[in-house]
């Protein structure tokens, strides 16, 4: 039994206040730091509340770049990266869906087979396999290409995995009623497959949104155009400098920048989300 | 409208399991065809041949006149309502019904008249635009239905369509599919495992078991003349009281009528059958005598549950039904013995049933 006493809530409390201050403060910082000039940032003495400089550093982060030449706007970056994520996102879910309504429902020869290869490139993440896959996209020419950014993190078993295991709770009557209703397999997983699986589909976008979004080896890699670098790739050639000093205060406007997109991913998904668990009925 | 035929028709599985072996009937153009047995009996499994839902491993099913065997489910010209009623979950009610028509190819005003028709019928007309989660089980069951009859098919397969129900919505939907039935005069295949929704609806009564048909009829026939112990013990609440004879027993018993030469056999009187008396009845017949274990008042009539004394001795036939001894009397009203007390049962001759010994034949006359 669980015994509610006083001092153990305030307690409890105070572990997860202090926890989610730990998470928070260095993005506080790195919001506080955004608002200052270059000067006030570097001379070691963070303040701790809003400077006047908000605009200007947002608007030279957004437009105009660094002062160096070699820096991008963070403009072009969030583009770069927001095409990648949702292309990944996009990408794994249109072949996960595809692969688990193969492997669950039709009976095609070395079925088993081609569920456990699927299921063993959960062992190879982007990062054991980069060589072979770099020569792959490297001799397909896709450096430095949307495709080549987007296609090597789109095949992986996580997806597939999950739409399985809710195909499966997808009773067979269903299936039954629509071949008696003159519904091919086509038809079936467009009109009754595919509206089931939307909170599914919405759970993998968020998932493998901000997988696509916080990707960084594989983009530092094959990027060499600055047009072409993500926004994580980015911010880390921005703290880089050989004889100046790192502009931190656009640096640090530039991470936030990184965050809005994800965030807002996961807040106006997570709406769609609980929906459909509160109403979703099998 | 159609004929349904079953020739020899067999189902083994791919693990060498055996579930239909052999079944032989005919079902008439707007009959009404029961399909009762316990579960596992093959019941589901016959029905999901018909639908082509199962593969036929041998035999042939034909549906008016055309053998189906390799026709898909959907040109089969069959309407099926689930057990579960398989509701497509993100379609409106309309939707549901108006689905299947759709896929046809249908031109949309024809769709509109029989969806909105079948509505009516079914008294969902004020809920086409709602979803399958926002009906009542009863509800859900109607659409089912409707879903069936819009597509107007040669045959309806039912599959245990009343066992999600609450007992008196069960009643009221036996009545209203039996109604609807009689008005379309589609035929009709039903699958139960409930003898009571058997014996109400049936035109043509199949009880099966173990794969096999144990008797075709029609549900009053079923019941005076049980071909097998099985179906004596199955069809008739509560079963009939079964008890094993030597060949003596019989010679006496059946004294004076062609069944007293049998060797050994087992002995059927049904619950109702028997009456509690002070003597035995006149011109032959059985008298047991009782030891009143239990009372079951249920109002209009009463069970009385006794054990015979132990020189008399009782067989079961399925497992699940009386345990050994036991024998069980209805009685209209009330009025019971008390319990503990020795009574008398008996039962006139002709109302006797006599199987052979091991329960697969019916001595008649």
């Amino acid at each position: 039994m669980v015994e509610h006493r006083r001092w153990n809530d305030i307690l409890a409390y105070a572990i997860l206040t202090l926890g989610v201050f730990i998470v928070v403060f260095p993005v506080y910082v790195a919001l506080i730091a955004s608002t200052h000039d270059a000067a006030t940032v570097v001379n070691g003495n963070m303040p701790m509340l809003p400077g006047s400089h908000t605009l200007e550093n947002y608007y030279r982060a957004i437009f105009v770049g660094g002062s160096r030449y070699s820096r991008e706007p963070v403009g072009q970056m969030l583009m770069n990266s927001f095409i990648s994520a949702a292309g990944i996102a996009i990408g794994k879910i249109f072949i996960s869906i595809l692969s688990a309504y193969a492997v669950v429902y039709f009976r095609f020869p070395f079925r088993k087979t081609a569920f456990w290869i699927i299921f063993v490139t959960l062992m190879l993440p982007v990062e054991v396999r980069i060589y072979p896959t770099y020569k792959v996209i490297a001799d397909l020419k896709m450096l430095d290409t949307y495709s080549g950014l987007i296609l090597p993190l789109i095949a992986s078993a996580t997806g597939t995995l999950l739409f399985r295991q809710f195909f499966m709770t997808v009773p067979d009557e269903l299936l039954e009623a629509s071949r008696i209703d003159g519904a091919g397999p086509f038809r079936f997983f467009k009109d009754t497959l595919l509206p089931l699986s939307v909170t599914t589909m919405a759970a993998l976008f968020v998932i493998q949104f901000i997988y696509g979004w916080n990707q960084y080896l594989w983009p530092l890699l094959i990027t060499t155009q600055e047009s072409m670098q993500t926004i994580v790739t980015g911010i880390k050639k921005m703290l880089t400098t050989t004889d100046e000093l790192a502009e931190w205060q656009l640096a640090m406007a530039t991470a936030i920048l990184a965050m809005v997109p994800p965030v807002a991913v996961v807040v106006f998904m997570q709406r769609l989300f609980v929906r459909g668990l509160v109403e979703t009925e099998k | 409208m159609a004929n349904v035929s079953l020739r020899s028709v067999r189902k083994t599985y791919p693990g060498g399991f055996e579930a239909i072996k052999g079944i032989d009937f005919e079902i008439g153009d707007g009959q009404f065809c029961v399909l009762v047995g316990p579960s596992g009996c093959g019941k589901s499994t016959l029905l999901r041949m018909v639908a082509g839902l199962e593969t036929v491993t041998s035999g042939e099913v034909d549906i008016g006149g055309r053998v189906v065997n390799e026709i898909e489910p959907a040109d089969r010209d069959i309407a099926m309502v689930f057990q579960n009623y398989a509701l497509y979950p993100h379609m409106s009610v309309y939707n549901n019904m108006a689905y299947g028509l759709r896929n046809r190819g249908m031109p949309k005003p024809e769709i509109d008249t029989r969806v909105r028709e079948a509505a009516q019928t079914l008294e969902l007309a004020g809920m086409l635009d709602r979803k399958p989660r926002q009906l009542s089980g009863g509800q859900r069951q109607r659409v089912a239905m409707g879903r069936a009859i819009v597509r107007q098919p040669k045959v309806f397969l039912f599959d245990e369509p009343l066992s999600n129900l609450d007992a008196k919505l069960r009643v009221a939907m036996r009545v209203e599919i039996r109604k609807l039935q009689r008005r379309l005069k589609t035929t009709s295949i039903y699958v139960t495992h409930d003898q009571l929704e058997a014996m109400t609806l049936a035109d043509i009564l199949v009880v099966m078991n173990g794969g096999q048909v144990e008797q075709i009829g029609s549900p009053l026939d079923i019941y005076r003349k049980p071909a097998t112990t099985f179906v004596a013990s199955f069809i008739g609440a509560p079963p009939m009281n079964l008890i094993k004879l030597s060949g003596d027993e019989i010679r006496t018993q059946f004294a004076g009528d062609s069944r007293s030469a049998a060797e050994a056999g087992i002995l059927g009187v049904r619950p109702e059958d028997l009456a509690i008396s002070g003597e035995a009845t006149a011109g032959g017949g059985i008298t047991l005598n009782l030891t009143v274990e239990a009372i079951e008042r249920v109002g209009a009539e009463t069970f009385v549950y006794g054990t015979r004394a132990r020189a008399e001795k009782a067989v079961s036939a399925t497992p699940g039904e009386l345990p050994e001894g036991e024998v069980i009397v209805r009685i209209p009203g009330q009025d019971a013995p008390a319990i503990g007390a020795s009574i008398r049962a008996s039962a006139p001759r002709d109302k006797l049933h006599l199987f052979s010994a091991d329960g697969r034949n019916r001595i008649d006359i």
